[in-house]
């Protein structure tokens, strides 16, 4: 009987339905994604200007690259960016989750409130704080108006400061998601061992970092993975906020890519620009999915 | 924080109108409506409104329809190959859009697909793919087997049982998809800029066109009640919603 079955099995997959249903997925994942990639890294490896060639200048485009002052720039600001947004929506939703966690009553309409910003697109939000931070209109006048004519906040129009400018508008937009998705780690804690701690005499502080940050562990890296492919994929804040500027002081590799692409018509520089940037996020990445993947499993 | 933001935005456009009295009417959401100039054509954000209406509809339902039966085969229908396949469009998931921008484009481009209201949708519609499939995955694959097999027992086929006994049962995830799904097209810049073309620019990228490009004095009124115009639908998404938004956060945060 069972021979049978065996010696079936092999048939009904091949004819399994699923596959016709999944052809869309798998022409998705094989040609869009897979063959996309491919092809940057190809083109990357040519002379391409404004039309893709198919001749092979070997690595002479990454060097060029890397000896391109606005590329490493904008790589600069990206390593400059992505710790700070990181751990300023880290820190600012956990912030947010326990005070909308504490107060039961009102913690809907709170919770509301702090998640609202992240409805919004990186557009409006930069548009938002582009008006926040001008100088003339903005927290600066304000403040000056209020009597402390000496007050500086022109982060926008700064070259040494611009990045800081979009870190602090996409935090905004950002720290309600980690809230989010905190509360729902927070919900997910035994009260008892709480209460344990209480009767035990631990301090609230220490009750934070010692039980409830660890016990959020996995919660924690969910919100990072999701910030960190957000902070490499940024563009759209910076276009709306400060096309990059003043200067190259805003510049960042997504939008490096984006400007010779289309605007400068240099393919092959683009290109390159594109694989170093896919080749670092799939191996930060693949390692952190594993161990995160590892310890659901182990969880379960 | 996000409140003082919110309040001190309120508070600083609140100055600004007092500093222009005169336009302290609905001038201003008029203008933007209706005779701001975005790029050459000064005919206001509403074309970008309706552009946007167009663009998410469709983009919404394909993806949604893809996401579940995708998730359905995966998490039922053990296909030889399908998880390898899954596995490579999470990776995909995670590469930044511009890194696949050009070959799309060259891609798309002899079907006639980049600039048209089509291409923009099948663009949204792989971008949101990953996503759509593992929340619908994970949903069926919380289900219990037993069920599936007695359908299959009781001669179910393929799509038979999806439809008449799966998609009935994934109604919360089906509205969590459509509340993640049209908030995140909505808001899509980058891919409207590329793919939609001229004529279907959506209204993201006929507000950046808007505000930022320089062309005698600002209107900053003008720029505003924009902003807030075009961030009018994913508010109203957001307020409608309510606690199904922050379910679809989690479903979406549940990856690996």
């Amino acid at each position: 009987m069972t021979s049978v079955i065996r010696r079936r099995a092999p048939l009904r997959a091949a004819l399994n339905p699923a596959w016709f249903a999944l052809l869309p997925m798998a022409l998705a994942a094989v040609v869009v994604y897979l063959g996309s990639f491919l092809w940057s890294l190809r083109i990357s490896l040519t002379g391409s200007r404004s039309l893709p060639l198919h001749d092979y200048v070997g690595l002479a485009q990454y060097q060029r690259l890397f000896a391109n002052d606005r590329w490493l720039h904008s790589l600069q600001n990206l390593a400059i960016y992505s710790p700070l947004y990181l751990a300023g929506c880290l820190a600012l939703g956990f912030l947010l989750a326990l005070l909308v966690d504490r107060q039961l009553r009102g913690g809907g309409a709170l919770r509301a409130i702090f998640l609202y910003p992240y409805a919004l697109s990186f557009i409006a939000t930069g548009l938002i704080w582009q008006w926040l931070l001008n100088p003339e209109l903005g927290i600066q006048q304000a403040v000056r108006a209020w009597g402390f004519p000496a007050f500086r906040f022109d982060w926008l129009v700064d070259q040494d400061h611009a990045i800081y400018a979009i870190v602090l508008a996409t935090i905004w937009q950002g720290a309600g998601l980690v809230m989010a998705i905190l509360l729902a780690g927070l919900r997910g804690i035994d009260p008892d061992i709480l209460r344990a701690a209480r009767v035990d005499g631990v301090p609230g502080w220490r009750v934070q970092t010692s039980i409830v940050i660890p016990m959020l562990g996995y919660a924690f890296a969910t919100a990072a993975l999701l910030l960190l492919t957000a902070a490499v994929k940024l563009y759209d804040a910076v276009v709306a906020m400060t096309q990059g500027g003043p200067g190259t002081a805003s510049e960042v590799p997504a939008k490096f890519i984006m400007d010779h692409l289309f605007g400068r018509a240099n393919l092959a520089l683009a290109s390159a620009g594109a694989t170093v940037m896919a080749i670092t996020v799939v191996a930060l990445l693949a390692p952190l999915l594993y161990a995160r993947g590892r310890a659901a499993r182990v969880r379960a | 924080m996000s409140v003082t933001s919110l309040k001190s935005m309120d508070e600083i456009r609140l100055g600004q109108l007092f500093a222009w009295p005169s336009r302290l009417t609905l001038e201003a959401w008029r203008a933007a409506w209706r005779s701001a100039c975005t790029g050459v054509a000064c005919e206001g954000i509403r074309g970008g409104f309706w552009n946007s209406i167009a663009i998410v509809l469709p983009s919404t339902l394909i993806a949604i329809a893809l996401g579940a039966l995708n998730g359905y085969a995966l998490a039922f229908w053990r296909a030889r190959g399908a998880s390898l396949l899954f596995g490579l469009l999470m990776l995909g998931a995670f590469i930044p859009v511009q890194v696949l921008m050009f070959p799309l484009v060259r891609l798309l481009g002899p079907l006639h697909l980049v600039g048209s209201l089509a291409g923009i949708v099948l663009v949204h519609v792989i971008f949101s793919m990953p996503i759509m499939t593992l929340i619908f995955r994970n949903h069926f694959a919380a289900l219990p087997r037993e069920l599936f097999l007695a359908a299959r027992l009781d001669g179910g086929g393929f799509l038979r049982i999806f439809l008449q006994l799966m998609l009935p049962l994934a109604v919360p995830m089906l509205v969590v998809a459509a509340i993640m799904q049209a908030t995140g097209v909505w808001n899509d810049y980058i891919l409207g800029l590329v793919f939609a073309g001229r004529e279907h620019l959506p209204m993201t990228v006929q507000l950046n066109n808007l505000v930022n490009t320089t062309t005698g004095a600002k209107l900053y009124n003008v720029d505003m009640a924009a902003t807030l115009l075009t961030s009018l639908v994913p508010l109203a998404i957001y307020l409608l919603s309510g606690r199904w938004f922050v379910r679809g956060i989690a479903a979406g945060a549940m990856k690996g």
